[in-house]
């Protein structure tokens, strides 16, 4: 019922919460949440909360970069975050969030992952981001990439003695070079709007995931949604996208 | 993507396999093939090759996933064990699982639901050849099956990918310029309707980039619709004498 | 556009100049596209897409196969060869009144059993209904009954009926053709009918069909 409240205010302008179509809700960024993680995250995005966890653990590198680090993205969409969400393995919305987020974080460059090696060819280290849903209200997506970022800006790197981790303690930050930041555009007919909520996710005809870097290059898209986007207003979106990214970037700290 | 390569994929302003920057491999299209399903197609994009079947609108079991006033699409790519360099372990992984979404994504605008409430269309894709590319050639070859198969459509869909290799844009993107190029970009539209049903991108490339690439896709998009309409009225033109 | 053009989905079929609509067809604005592979019927009051392909979907009035699948208090799940069982309420099976306390309903229709019967209602959700009452509906007793293609079955019926009428003639058999891609056949020789359906649905595409068909029943 309030999908058809929500789809007659967006044809009128307006939004169920009152917000501009290019607006966010309200953000708030915790840091350091879970103290057991190499880095943490929380990120609340108006009742959408997320919290993304790095862990980090020694590996082989692959075979084709034997001087670099690796990165794993995951995202768990726990029953706990939405009635919607069912018990085992990740279904293929989860696995496509993390999948999208991955790519945000390793197409951008965002880790020097060359300062990740230990051991050329045998030991580097590997970078695990988990992606937690805690509450789904909308806008999973770019709330998950928007904690991945901040709890890989404020994750450390372990010491490491003879092949041990010593945990609790560090010998350096991990070294993040860039911020990319994701901004998901939903259409709906000929309107355009940002950060929707789950009551206007479920009216939208298509969604556009855009990851945009500090230096305005887009380095992940991703098309959702069950309809097709007219080419003409492939432009206007990333617009859209790479405006707000200068936004949501001043938040990650 | 962004393996680190002292490979050269532009040589002489022409690319590695001879090919200029927008320009295509060869592409070959086959209608029929697997005559237990309802249509199916066999496209090739150079050394990538895929095959795609489909079967309904049949019934849905279980009966809980019915909806009650429009049809599902389903579908599943999945590439052979022996179709890579390295042997992959049969099955599906998270690559699969997301790419069988969004080919589902891709090919559900021309659909008509409507027609078949509480039924299924399910289309499968076999990558039997990977030399990049992989996922739109199997959505061309998924078009092809549909519309054989007498799937109500509104149009069919046409896909391919386009990319950045050595700082140059490139149209449809073998392997090694997939694996050691700079952005990769897979594309598909509905070329008469001017709808883009599969977009996504893995690279770093600005906005002027990537909107010049997407009118590249755009065009080569194109020429596959003159081919699969050919392949198409072909098959079935021979069928009424 | 030339009788025997095919025509593919998305495909431009012209204005629709008023003109009623038949199947296999959708608007955009005032312009007509085919929805499917297929041969297009355009006269100055009609249009329409005959599909050369597909499964069966179920229309109004059309004549079908059908093989009762279970039988309920008051009438008959016939399974209609596609994605929707079709009902066949007992005042559309049976005439005159029948008293479901005292009466057992598969002395008319029994579970296997075959009828002709016709699409009598079809709901927007694909709730579909079958009923007898037709010149052409009966329980067709004995027999085999055949799957094809359903885009095959005019092919088999051929020009004004020449077709079916030649495989009834040469091999003595009873023949019935379903819409819904059922052929209904019985007889001393319909081995042979059956040979030569399967040919008809192969070999459609060729040319002398027809003289093939003939000398294949003659021999």
């Amino acid at each position: 019922m309030r999908e058809r409240y929500a789809y007659e205010l967006i044809q009128k302008g307006m939004r169920i919460d009152e917000r501009k179509f290019d607006e966010f809700r309200k953000i708030k960024i915790r840091t350091d949440v879970s103290n057991k993680a190499e880095g943490s995250a929380h990120v609340t995005l108006g009742e959408t909360q997320v919290i993304a966890g790095v862990k980090l653990k020694t590996g082989e590198p692959y075979p084709d970069t034997p001087n670099e680090g690796t990165l794993i993205v995951n995202a768990e969409f726990t029953p706990l975050a939405s009635p919607d969400f069912e018990s085992g393995p990740p279904g293929e919305d989860a696995v496509e969030l993390a999948r999208v987020v991955d790519r945000g974080l390793r197409e951008s460059h965002c880790l020097d992952l060359e300062k990740l090696c230990i051991t050329p060819k045998e030991k580097v280290w590997t970078v695990f981001v988990d992606l937690h849903m805690i509450n789904h209200q909308g806008n999973l997506l770019d709330a998950s990439a928007l904690a991945a970022i901040t709890a890989l800006h404020n994750s450390q790197v372990p010491k490491i003695e003879e092949d041990t981790i010593i945990r609790g303690e560090y010998v350096s930050k991990l070294p993040v070079v860039f911020t990319p930041v994701n901004v998901t555009v939903g259409k709906i007919e000929d309107k355009f709007i940002l950060d929707p909520l789950i009551e206007e996710e479920n009216i939208l005809d298509s969604k556009l995931s855009v990851s945009v870097r500090d230096d305005d290059k887009i380095c992940a898209l991703q098309k959702m949604g069950e309809q097709g986007i007219n080419f003409d207003d492939l432009e206007k979106m990333f617009d859209m996208a790479i405006k707000k990214s200068k936004e949501l970037r001043k938040l990650v700290k | 993507m962004g393996h680190k390569s002292d490979k050269k994929l532009i040589v002489n302003g022409k690319r590695a396999d001879g090919r200029e920057l927008d320009q295509m491999r060869p592409i070959e299209m086959q209608i029929g093939l697997v005559n237990r399903a309802n249509g199916s197609a066999l496209v090739k994009f150079g050394d990538t090759h895929a095959i795609a079947a489909a079967y309904g609108p049949r019934e849905l079991m279980p009966r809980h996933k019915q909806e009650a006033d429009r049809g599902i699409i389903r579908t599943r790519y999945n590439m052979a064990p022996f179709s890579v360099d390295d042997r992959k372990a049969p099955g599906s992984d998270r690559r699969s699982t997301e790419l069988s979404k969004v080919i589902r994504l891709a090919l559900h605008p021309v659909v008509f639901v409507q027609d078949f409430p509480k039924a299924t269309v399910d289309v499968y894709i076999e990558i039997l050849q990977a030399d990049g590319s992989t996922r739109v050639t199997g959505i061309n070859a998924a078009s092809l099956a549909m519309a054989a198969a007498g799937v109500p459509m509104t149009d069919l869909v046409t896909a391919c990918s386009a990319g950045k290799i050595d700082g140059k844009l490139v149209s449809d993107l073998n392997g090694i310029e997939d694996n050691f190029g700079e952005a990769d970009l897979g594309y598909a539209m509905i070329p008469s309707k001017n709808m883009v049903t599969l977009l996504q991108m893995d690279g770093a490339l600005t906005k002027e980039e990537l909107v010049t690439l997407l009118n590249m896709a755009k065009e080569s998009c194109k020429k596959i619709y003159e081919m699969e309409m050919k392949v198409l009225k072909e098959k079935y033109e021979k069928a009424l004498e | 556009m030339t009788e025997n053009s095919v025509v593919v989905p998305g495909e431009l079929l012209g204005d629709r100049k008023g003109r009623k609509l038949g199947q296999g067809l959708y608007l955009d604005g005032e312009n007509v596209f085919s929805k499917f592979v297929g041969v297009p019927r355009i006269n100055d009051v009609e249009m329409s897409v005959v599909p050369l392909a597909g499964v069966y979907l179920p229309y109004f009035g059309d004549r079908v196969i059908g093989v009762i699948e279970s039988v309920e208090v008051s009438g008959w799940v016939v399974d209609i060869n596609c994605p929707y069982s079709a009902f066949l309420p007992l005042s559309e099976g049976v005439e005159g009144f029948v008293d479901t306390q005292r009466t057992d309903l598969t002395k008319f229709f029994d579970i296997d059993d075959v009828i002709m019967c016709v699409i009598s209602r079809v709901t927007k959700n694909k709730t579909v209904q079958v009923s007898m009452d037709d010149q052409t509906a009966r329980k067709l007793v004995g027999g085999v009954a055949l799957k094809v293609t359903p885009s095959k079955i005019p092919r088999i019926i051929g020009k004004a009926g020449s077709m079916i009428m030649m495989i009834k003639e040469k091999t003595k058999c009873d023949i019935v053709t379903g819409q819904n891609g059922l052929v209904w056949i019985r007889g001393e020789n319909k081995a042979k009918a059956i040979e030569a359906i399967v040919m008809i649905e192969k070999e459609s595409h060729l040319s002398g069909l027809t003289e093939k068909i003939e000398k294949m029943l003659g021999e």
